[in-house]
């Protein structure tokens, strides 16, 4: 009885050793997996997943590594990554540089995807958030040279949508326009043909994934003529008359700011201005005491001629 | 056994090359048809399988899942689409019947690697090595559930010796190799059939598919063995044979249920008295004539 009682013990003894011995080798194998599975969660800048991938996080979770979206693309843009790439071993990817996503209209790449790791919900390609596109270099982009070369805003697949030309003065040649090429995060892609097509040697606009190129407001901010439209009119009381302690000879109109000269008499003046003064909100300098030599500046330095043509 | 005989060499001096190495062919048929299946694709334009063993879609019609990814996939949170569950289920049904390791022994190209070390392992007599539990397997099984819970991502994924050289194969190798080669070195040097019998977790998982799987391999006529050992030094599992062939007399069936055989037929190939056949799991009486035989010997 008692040698049995000893045996049972001595067998408890042994398999909690055991256990204690497998879960031990194995914990160790599990913290090096799982070390590296973080580190794998972080996407390199120039690898774009395909459309519908939603976070990476979601992505690394539903994805099972099959190669369906890289066999049904048919411009054989996308990539499973290899064990010596910075990316999630087997996953899918596109390089905007040299092959960027076309956006194909029936998106065979989401209809393959047998886990909905690329949401099938996405039916409109022009929808899909793959990346966003940033004119991250402005000092070689040639439009901001003052060229027309316009190329990232030609090509894109959501012209005048996506990318805008913004025009504005050309400070430096005093009399010609910069187009300035914009990307409006809530219309782009990230298909990244900007990138492909860009001329220069490295391109000055490139697509990275959303979460690396898109900034974020805080979540008290409200944007003040947003909230204004919303609500139909001003959410602040309007304006109190300036009367005290303005400098000598000068006065003050609501919306208008401060001006020199008399102040006109109520109730007449302020209405007939307001549709006269070009950027009410501002407070525009007073036009009577403007210096007419501004040093650097000027008609006279206009009139030298080095502007590109 | 001859101690200067090769293993299976009684078997073929008994049935011919042929007989003696049947099992062993079809499987490396099967293994290399399945491989060049989803090969013809991107090397000849011959599309009659894309993806891989993840996910496979045969001839546009017919999906294929495997159960172990779409199991992490679940334990991070996501819930797949449709045509995955539907491939996971025809996967699932296939290797209840057949044997869940079936996917070991006849579809999986690592078997490929490994066998390979096995071979060259008996060939330069390497014996001994480290010695870790054949359980270890599920442990490790367990541990990759746990880390897809954890961080969200299938995280073996990372580092699966199988997928990694199956996609790589038809996608793209890198250095993949090299994980491979290392599984190589690891089974012979540092641990006799280590990868496959003590350590893979996809085996381990599609082992508890065949728990009760009704096509077995049973040693029928066992009365005829005549202990030359060879079945067991030929098995890479050799720890499910010994009750089904030796222990008629304590009331033992013939038929070998452990789930951690991979149907893989090499016994059946290399017993020169053809004691091992395929067989149903439900024909596992022990018959009594074979308690008569057994009892006295």
């Amino acid at each position: 009885m008692e040698s049995a009682k000893k045996s049972v013990l001595a067998a408890r003894r042994q398999f909690l050793l055991d256990a204690a011995r497998m879960a031990g080798g194995v914990g160790m194998l599990g913290l090096g997996v799982g070390l590296y599975a973080k580190q794998a969660k972080a996407l390199p800048p120039a690898a774009i997943r395909p459309p519908g991938a939603g976070t990476e996080q979601d992505f690394l979770g539903a994805c099972i590594r099959c190669g369906m979206c890289v066999r049904d693309c048919p411009y054989n843009i996308l990539f499973l990554a290899k064990p010596e790439q910075p990316i999630a071993t087997g996953t899918p990817y596109f390089v905007a540089r040299s092959g960027p996503c076309e956006m194909c209209e029936d998106i065979p790449c989401v209809k393959a995807c047998p886990t909905g790791a690329l949401d099938h919900k996405l039916k409109d390609i022009a929808k899909s958030k793959m990346g966003l596109a940033v004119l991250i270099d402005k000092e070689t982009c040639l439009n901001f040279l003052g060229l027309r070369c316009d190329v990232c805003y030609r090509v894109c697949p959501l012209i005048d949508k996506a990318i805008t030309l913004d025009l504005r003065h050309n400070e430096r040649t005093g009399r010609h326009t910069v187009f300035e090429p914009v990307v409006h995060s809530d219309q782009c892609t990230g298909c990244g043909k900007c990138e492909k097509a860009c001329v220069l040697e490295v391109a000055a606009i490139k697509v990275y994934p959303v979460k690396l190129a898109k900034g974020e407001l805080g979540q008290h901010y409200r944007i003040g003529w947003e909230e204004k439209q919303k609500a139909g009119g001003s959410l602040v009381a309007p304006d109190a008359e300036h009367k005290y302690n303005l400098p000598e000879g000068m006065h003050y109109e609501s919306g208008k700011g401060l001006s020199s000269g008399p102040a006109p008499t109520p109730g007449a003046g302020v209405d007939s201005l307001q549709g006269v003064v070009p950027n009410p909100g501002r407070n525009a300098a007073p036009a009577g005491n403007m210096p007419q030599n501004i040093p650097g500046g000027g008609l006279s330095s206009r009139m030298t001629d080095d502007a590109p043509r | 056994m001859n101690e200067n005989m090769r293993i299976g060499q009684e078997a073929v001096e008994a049935k011919g090359w042929w007989l003696a190495h049947k099992w062993l062919v079809l499987r490396r048929a099967s293994q290399l048809g399945i491989l060049a299946a989803f090969l013809a694709g991107p090397w000849f334009g011959l599309w009659i399988v894309k993806g891989n063993l993840n996910y496979s879609l045969t001839l546009n019609t017919l999906p294929l899942a495997d159960p172990f990814i779409l199991l992490q996939s679940l334990v991070t949170g996501h819930v797949p689409e449709k045509l995955a569950l539907i491939g996971v289920a025809i996967v699932v049904g296939f290797y209840l019947l057949v044997g869940g390791r079936v996917y070991c022994a006849w579809v999986c190209p690592v078997n490929l690697v490994t066998d390979a070390a096995g071979w060259l392992r008996e060939r330069l007599g390497i014996k001994g090595g480290a010695h870790v539990s054949r359980h270890a397997r599920y442990w490790i099984l367990a541990l990759t559930l746990l880390l897809a819970g954890i961080t969200g991502t299938l995280a073996w994924e990372l580092v699966n010796p199988v997928s990694m050289l199956h996609r790589g194969l038809i996608f793209g190798l890198g250095t993949a190799w090299m994980l491979v080669l290392a599984v190589f070195v690891f089974d012979l040097f540092v641990m006799n059939r280590g990868w496959c019998g003590h350590l893979c977790p996809v085996g381990a998982a599609y082992g508890l598919i065949g728990k009760v799987s009704p096509l077995r391999v049973t040693a029928v006529k066992r009365e005829a063995c005549n202990d030359c050992m060879d079945c067991f030094a030929v098995c890479p599992e050799p720890l499910v044979i010994r009750a089904p062939l030796k222990d008629a007399a304590k009331g033992v069936g013939p038929v070998i249920l452990a789930s951690e055989c991979s149907n893989c037929g090499r016994c059946i190939d290399v017993c020169s008295k053809d004691v091992f056949s395929f067989g149903s799991r439900y024909n596992n009486a022990a018959s009594m004539a074979g308690v008569a035989q057994a009892a006295p010997k």
